[in-house]
């Protein structure tokens, strides 16, 4: 039994440590295969293209980070995006001459509003989160094509400097990648080396004993979905730049992509663990899968099952690797 | 000693609100119609409102078992999904030459395996939460629809299939009474059955239910698996209605179907609900959606209404409750 106990105990932790390294194992052995089967993929231009198709994506995961590491999940982001998007669309085709910073800021601030609404429904009214996020994706998409009046806004009525924000470049790298990794940078000090950020792994692993410790637990489950409406509505702005459209039903069931790039990335859904390295793998792990499917031939209409079906292993492998951890945590507490 | 008084005074609380909720949804569907027939002179009719219910039951019937599932504090997100590879399935099978009686009944069996994958998986992964656990189903059950197939229709469904959605028997319309009668059927079985107690009992505690001998692990499966066949039963009516089937059917099925459940009055943290409830808030976002229909709202409001009604109806019992809570403490 001990002699068992202590062989669980070493391959577990083992696992749960190098789970980075794993995943970083998968994804070179999957670009290889790729590139096998098709040797335009391991292309600088398509490198470039896979990291700017990942960059909102990416943003998008660092902010579902927060709200599952607080046990919550948010399926309203795809919503919020459509309708800051479509806001920051709006008011720069009516005024053309908008500097580009101010759209980006219009569509912050308009997702900021939204996960203020959505955290404050959550937050002081204790309503489960995936009730919250479902009703209010159902407003903020209805809202979307009210303001909108289910018109798009296509290519021609934004500007060219509004079409920049997404196609321009900073010192050869587009800004799309540099905001993701601006983002990055700084959720990475955040939520590492804040006392905030730490309080978030706090209230999800422990709500009662965060709460004992003196901790404000609405306080921080408000900023987390605060947090993730900020970044929704940043990233509508990117996304409709970069796509030069903004539709009613823009991003529809992206959110599910996201909260796949967080499982992948070895974030657990019972709350409590998530790495900001582990979400960058993710996300690109997911980037890669999109851009290379579609290259080796694979059938479009089987996407959608083969993305399923990596997130359900992913969460299973999740689930039994912290299982290992767990007893081997029991069974150091009762030496 | 602390939990016992605790629970106790729950239970109280409990009983009072319900005999409120139900009364109120009562109060909140006639005012429904009132405002109805002051909006639109055609709504008040016999004739068009009998035949308004044949366009919004469909779905009802996946409400139902969802009641089961919400009063065991899970929830099942998959519902549309199956709904569509149900419909597929059929189709296909029908128009490879399958007999159609055969291929309505390898539906169900797929709606109900479809239900007990996500049983077994949340049972079996205790860990992992149900939202997870049918998200990723969710996307899966979809996939397999559009692998099936891709982005085409299928139809061509024999004459007398059409009769599940749009037949009468008598003046009746065929799916109002196939639901009448799962209505009881299911009522039944959640007030006056053991299994139905039991679905109560680990509602409320679960590892209670679990040392008490009930076997926990069966019952949660075979409420999923329920809720698959009836997923299966909606796909056929819905299919019979349309006429034709794609796999992106039943998209936001699984919003209507959670949103009637918690306007119904179930408890979202599980143990607690009626069935009555339930069914009351079926007719009552039926009729809402019919009425706005006739006097050409937009069906954007409509979204933005039935996502402040979900969120409404979690509001308010938690404003009563949280308030109890905070003198308790």
């Amino acid at each position: 039994m001990a002699d068992y106990g202590s062989r669980t105990k070493t391959v577990s932790a083992y696992i749960a440590k190098f789970r980075e390294l794993g995943l970083l194992g998968f994804i070179v052995i999957l670009s290889l295969a790729v590139q096998i089967r098709n040797p335009s993929f391991l292309t600088w231009e398509n490198i470039n293209d896979m990291v700017t198709n990942t960059a909102i994506l990416s943003i998008l995961t660092v902010g579902m980070m927060l709200v599952i590491v607080t046990r919550g999940i948010d399926l309203s982001i795809g919503a919020t995006l459509a309708l800051s998007g479509m806001i920051a669309a709006l008011a720069v085709g009516e005024f053309p001459g908008l500097h580009p910073l101010l759209a980006v800021l219009i569509g912050t601030a308009v997702g900021l509003v939204c996960g203020i609404v959505l955290g404050f429904l959550i937050s002081r009214f204790g309503i489960l989160p995936i009730i919250a996020t479902l009703g209010m994706m159902n407003v903020f998409r209805g809202l979307t094509f009210m303001v909108s009046g289910g018109k798009w806004v296509s290519a021609h009525q934004m500007p060219a400097s509004f079409k920049g924000i997404a196609t321009g470049s900073i010192i050869g790298i587009n800004n799309l990648i540099v905001i993701a990794v601006l983002i990055y940078l700084f959720f990475y000090y955040f939520v590492n080396h804040t006392r905030t950020g730490r309080q978030i792994y706090a209230v999800g692993s422990n709500p009662e004993s965060a709460k004992i410790s003196g901790i404000n637990n609405d306080r921080i489950l408000w900023l987390v979905y605060t947090i993730m409406g900020g970044l929704s509505g940043l990233a509508g702005v990117l996304w409709v730049s970069k796509f030069a459209s903004a539709q009613g039903d823009t991003a529809a069931g992206y959110e599910l992509s996201v909260i796949a790039a967080c499982v992948l990335g070895g974030v657990s859904i019972a709350g409590g663990s998530g790495k900001i390295s582990g979400i960058i793998l993710g996300s690109v792990l997911l980037g890669i899968l999109n851009n290379a499917l579609p290259l080796i031939n694979v059938s479009p209409f089987w996407q959608m099952g083969i993305q399923g079906s990596i997130i359900l292993v992913a969460v299973l492998t999740n689930a039994i690797v912290k299982r290992g951890v767990d007893r081997n945590h029991l069974m150091r507490r009762s030496v | 000693m602390e939990t016992r008084i605790v629970t106790s005074k729950k239970e109280f609380n409990l009983k009072a609100f319900f005999l409120q909720w139900e009364w109120m949804l009562v109060v909140i569907f006639l005012l429904v119609n009132v405002m109805n027939m002051n909006l639109s002179e055609f709504y008040w009719n016999y004739e068009s409102l009998r035949d308004a219910t044949m366009t919004f039951l469909d779905k009802a019937f996946i409400v139902l078992p969802m009641v089961f599932i919400m009063i065991l504090g899970d929830i099942d997100i998959s519902v549309a999904s199956i709904v569509a590879l149900s419909s597929v399935i059929m189709a296909d099978l029908y128009n490879s030459g399958v007999p159609m009686p055969v291929a309505m009944a390898i539906s169900l069996a797929v709606g109900t395996l479809c239900g007990f994958i996500n049983g077994l998986l949340i049972v079996k992964y205790k860990e992992l939460s149900s939202v997870i656990v049918t998200l990723a189903t969710m996307i899966i059950y979809r996939g397999i629809a559009y692998i099936i197939l891709e982005d085409q229709a299928a139809g061509s469904f024999p004459e007398w299939f059409g009769f599940l959605g749009w037949g009468y028997v008598g003046s009746i319309p065929f799916i109002l009474i196939v639901f009448t009668v799962f209505a009881v059927l299911f009522a039944l079985l959640l007030h006056k059955t053991t299994f139905g107690r039991r679905v109560y009992a680990m509602g409320n505690n679960i590892t209670a239910s679990r040392f008490s001998g009930v076997q926990v692990d069966k019952i949660k499966i075979a409420v999923f698996a329920l809720t698959g066949l009836m997923a299966a039963v909606t796909a056929l009516f819905l299919t019979s209605r349309m006429g034709s089937t794609r796999p992106n059917v039943a998209t936001g099925y699984e919003l209507d179907v959670i949103a009637m459940v918690v306007l119904g009055g179930i408890s979202t943290a599980g143990g607690r609900g009626r069935m009555i409830g339930a069914i009351l808030a079926v007719f009552l976002v039926g009729f809402l959606r019919y009425g706005l229909g006739l006097v050409n709202v937009p069906a954007q409001m409509l979204l933005i209404i039935l996502g402040l009604l979900l969120i409404l109806a979690v509001m308010i019992p938690k404003l009563k409750w949280g308030g109890g809570k905070l003198r308790k403490s």
